[in-house]
């Protein structure tokens, strides 16, 4: 096998390791994490794509984090790449688990423990503004009203109305489908 | 022993494919399958799991899976419940990766993606505010102004300045907001 393959494999793994390790707070703090290590680092994938890349794990069933990490490692080095960096991404919750789970009473009530967990909520707060910043600015480069008001309608939806994840992006995908549709048809009727 | 391994990946299957959405949305779910139809756990220990997993890094299927899987049967039971857990997933979605690469130049395959994009941006907003209130406030419903946490503020402004100013890697500012925390709290 190729030497810089095998290279290529082993930092797909340390980077998903070390991603997965870290990430506190939900499947999205990986974003972030991601863009760092593949777009900002290595250039292995350019911000849109990371973008195409999160939607897509976003709207696909299991755990966002699993998905995102299989799909990175897809995108570099076909199949192969998405099993190693899926295999990296479970390993470090896999194994904390397995160890809390046998003594998670005493890890329940150390002080210690939940003052840097307290401290490290914040600096992933800290991430996902970041992320949010740059992916804001990508949709309003379109330069569509119509795209630009559905980010703060998703959100006010799923906030303040508690609607299911799913539905809003189901919905939204059909609503943009719909507008293609009838401006599609729109441009025929002026043609004939 | 072999019956536990298959029933642990059967339900994390289950749990895996109709855990659509993410985050909090699937603990209704996994409730209702590892609580209430197989009782691996008690209704006390999926509230610990909840803490734990907001404690420790990973998703909280994961996290549950490999927690049940290892009670119920040992090292190979947390393998496999956690495969199970992410098999669907890891296919579903390198798969919808494929039929967009293919589709992308048709118009509608664009269309789909970009609202997938837009309304996705809108659901991680969603996300980052209740994780920001929980950082300010200490809670993410019932919000008082008296409750505010001033150390808290400043720590996340700090990271925010350390990620957009000075472009620190993320893991830098994760373990330094960690230390402070460990410092302050």
């Amino acid at each position: 096998m190729n030497k810089d393959i095998l290279k290529q494999y082993a930092w797909l793994f340390r980077v998903n390791l070390i991603v997965s390790a870290f990430t506190f707070g939900g499947g999205y703090v990986v974003v972030p994490m991601l863009k760092k290590h593949f777009v900002t680092n290595r250039h292995v994938l350019s911000e849109k794509e990371l973008f195409d890349i999160a939607a897509i794990a976003q709207s696909s069933p299991g755990a966002i984090a699993i998905n995102l990490s299989a799909l990175t490692g897809y995108r570099i080095a076909r199949l192969k790449g998405a099993v190693i960096s899926c295999i990296a991404a479970i390993l470090p919750p896999l194994i904390l688990l397995s160890i809390i789970s046998a003594g998670y009473q005493a890890f329940r009530s150390s002080h210690i423990v939940s003052a840097v967990l307290l401290g490290m909520q914040a600096g992933a707060a800290a991430l996902i503004v970041d992320y949010i910043t740059d992916m804001c600015r990508i949709i309003l480069k379109k330069k569509s009203l119509f795209l630009t008001l559905m980010v703060p309608a998703a959100f006010l939806s799923n906030l303040v109305f508690h609607i299911n994840a799913m539905l809003i992006l189901i919905l939204c995908s059909v609503l943009c489908l719909f507008k293609v549709w009838l401006h599609k048809k729109r441009r025929c009727q002026t043609c004939s | 022993m072999l019956l536990n391994l298959v029933r642990l990946f059967s339900t994390f299957f289950k749990i895996g494919l109709f855990s659509i959405g993410g985050g909090y949305a699937i603990l209704p779910m996994i409730k209702e399958q590892v609580v209430l139809a197989k009782h691996w756990l008690t209704s006390q220990d999926f509230t610990d799991i909840i803490t734990i997993s907001q404690m420790t890094p990973g998703p909280i299927a994961v996290n549950t899976s490999s927690f049940v899987g290892i009670r119920v049967a040992g090292i190979p039971g947390a393998v496999v419940a956690t495969v199970g857990c992410v098999i669907s997933g890891f296919t579903i979605s390198i798969l919808l990766y494929r039929f967009f690469q293919k589709k992308s130049d048709s118009s509608y395959m664009s269309a789909v993606l970009d609202g997938l994009k837009a309304s996705s941006s809108g659901l991680v907003l969603s996300a980052a505010f209740s994780i920001l209130l929980l950082t300010l406030f200490g809670t993410d419903e019932h919000v008082v102004l008296s409750s505010f946490q001033l150390p808290a503020a400043i720590l996340f402004g700090t990271a925010v300045l350390l990620l957009r100013k000075f472009k620190k890697p993320p893991v830098f500012v994760i373990v330094f907001t960690g230390i402070v925390g460990l410092l302050i709290y």
